[in-house]
């Protein structure tokens, strides 16, 4: 398997708070890798470092061979990765069309090509019905799929998700893990951050547990649920 | 605030508007002639100052600076080397740009965003009300003069003549504006611009370089608004950094775009004609009454201004635009 995303012995500290402590993972290409792990565990600082929005204190993250870290968000993104918000963030006042154009105009300068590709990405997020909305008028549901469909608009090679099920409704989820698998058929990587273990089982090829900002396992979902000091630590004694 | 969608009943009130502005001078005398003009004038500037505010949500608070240092410079060219307004203006668009560049790079570069932004805007048009104060070059505070004669016919390469020629002039930079607002808003660069209006972190993370297009829109409307500028110098004759600079001056010229709907392209129009008009035709009214308080029209103009405000907070463009159904909801 060829490494889309290494991350080496990465730290970041705010202040005396160790927040990621020497994570080392690799994502191979076209696969689905998840990290979980309670409250304050490292998952978003993590994330955001890989997304540009903070730099490492330590070590080095690469993508497709070359050295992302110290980029910004911006820069990042051109290099093929894109990004979710867990707090979803569209552009309230623009249509639901527009906002997922303003991601397809990274990849081309023409108004009409970009509004071209938009329209695919909604027809395959489901959205396409609803393209003349204005993206505050739509629900959470709908938004969530807004996010990941302007984050998929830039063309990524691998898509960061921040707690993208997080607030669906089961039957939401499903359709979520549904658009998700589809896309990753189509060869995109993901690496996404999730509270919600129905969609972590449902998903992920491989999973990294954070505790207190350390790798605490890292492994297949049905092997990491069946260790111990996972258990005790974020899934609690009645997950078994 | 949306873009996309130009109906063909638009076009047809755009095409209607424009006639009737080409053939206004004919039908109205020379008070309601010299009222247009400064409609078509505030309408310009609204115009320009809307790309960094209605465009890419940069508050700007000082926009008095690139009117004046246009007026400036064209003047200073024109009284001491007897350069031409049109040349002129490739010196003056060029100096606003630069300013506008220095203000932009010092507030994106290090952070200043939002009111610290627009008091740092405020702050340049205080240095620059101050500082031409005391050039002696450009009259210092004692103001300077354009020569002013009576003309028998226009020049127009001169900028020196009747009211109707700067209509006209006014006339083509506006509808010039109102077209090329068109197209940049409808470009990448008027969608990045947008973007950064409605969230700067959820447009970085699409993989917009916020810092290079702020940049842009701060450049282009300040150049844009410095040609307002060289055109206030010819029309006014007389520059006093008092009044050219001073932030009053600023506000008039963002209350157009406000009261005709932010970040759309009809709202800095409709504004100039409502503003103005609503003035003027406050003057007339208290005058055919008789009343003569000192401060009265203001108060019932501000009054007005207030109920706009109120009733319709996206400007009256957006109101109008449903009402008409020139845009979707």
């Amino acid at each position: 398997m060829t490494m889309l995303l290494s991350i080496t012995a990465v730290s970041k500290r705010f202040r005396g708070l160790v927040a990621v402590d020497r994570v080392s993972c690799e994502v191979a290409k076209g696969e689905i890798f998840a990290v979980i792990g309670p409250n304050g565990a490292g998952k978003t600082t993590l994330f955001n470092m890989i997304a540009g929005a903070l730099q490492p204190d330590e070590g080095a993250i690469s993508f497709q061979g070359e050295r992302i870290d110290g980029l910004r968000p911006d820069e990042v993104c051109r290099r093929g990765i894109a990004r979710t918000f867990q707090i979803v963030r569209p552009f309230p006042a623009l249509t639901v069309e527009d906002n997922v154009m303003i991601g397809a105009l990274l990849r081309t300068s023409d108004a009409a090509r970009a509004r071209e590709s938009a329209h695919d990405v909604l027809r395959r997020l489901d959205l396409l019905d609803k393209r003349q909305r204005a993206a505050k008028s739509l629900t959470l549901p709908d938004r969530k799929r807004l996010e990941v469909a302007r984050a998929l608009a830039t063309a990524p090679q691998l898509l960061l998700l921040d707690e993208v099920m997080a607030g669906l409704r089961p039957t939401e989820t499903d359709r979520m893990v549904a658009i998700l698998r589809e896309l990753n058929a189509r060869g995109l990587t993901i690496l996404l951050i999730e509270h919600v273990m129905r969609a972590v089982m449902a998903l992920a090829d491989r999973v990294l547990v954070l505790h207190h900002g350390a790798p605490i396992a890292l492994g297949t979902p049905a092997e990491v649920v069946r260790q111990p000091a996972v258990i005790e630590s974020y899934l609690g004694a009645e997950a078994v | 605030m949306n873009s996309a969608g130009f109906p063909k009943r638009g076009l047809a009130l755009l095409a209607l508007l424009f006639a009737a502005l080409i053939a206004a001078p004919l039908l109205v005398n020379d008070y309601l002639l010299t009222v247009l003009i400064i409609i078509l004038y505030f309408a310009y500037a609204g115009q320009a100052w809307n790309i960094m505010m209605g465009f890419a949500g940069q508050l700007s608070l000082g926009h008095a600076i690139y009117v004046g240092l246009g007026a400036y410079t064209a003047a200073a060219l024109y009284v001491h080397f007897g350069i031409g307004p049109w040349i002129g203006l490739l010196v003056a668009v060029p100096v606003a740009m630069a300013c506008g560049a220095i203000i932009g790079f010092l507030a994106f570069r290090f952070g200043v965003a939002g009111v610290y932004f627009a008091i740092l805007t405020i702050a340049f048009a205080e240095f620059a009300r101050i500082g031409f104060d005391h050039i002696g070059y450009t009259g210092g505070s004692a103001g300077l003069f354009l020569p002013v004669a009576q003309y028998a016919h226009n020049d127009l390469w001169n900028l020196r003549g009747k009211p109707i020629m700067f209509y006209y002039v006014m006339l083509a930079f506006t509808a010039a504006a109102f077209v090329l607002c068109r197209y940049l808003l409808r470009s990448r660069m008027g969608y990045f611009w947008q973007a950064i209006r409605e969230d700067e972190e959820a447009a970085r993370a699409l993989g917009i370089d916020t810092f290079r297009y702020k940049m842009f829109a701060v450049v282009i409307s300040a150049g844009m608004t410095a040609v307002a500028g060289v055109f206030f110098a010819f029309y006014y004759n007389n520059l006093f950094p008092e009044q050219v600079f001073h932030i009053s001056r600023s506000i008039e010229l963002i209350l157009a775009p406000i009261i005709g709907g932010i970040g759309t392209l009809f709202g800095p129009i409709l504004g100039a004609f409502v503003l103005t008009g609503l003035s003027e035709a406050m003057t007339e009214l208290l005058h055919t009454l008789g009343i003569d308080v000192p401060g009265a029209k203001q108060v019932f103009y501000g009054v007005c201004l207030l109920i706009v405000v109120l009733a319709l907070p996206d400007g009256i463009w957006p109101w109008l635009a449903r009402r008409l159904r020139l845009e979707r909801s």
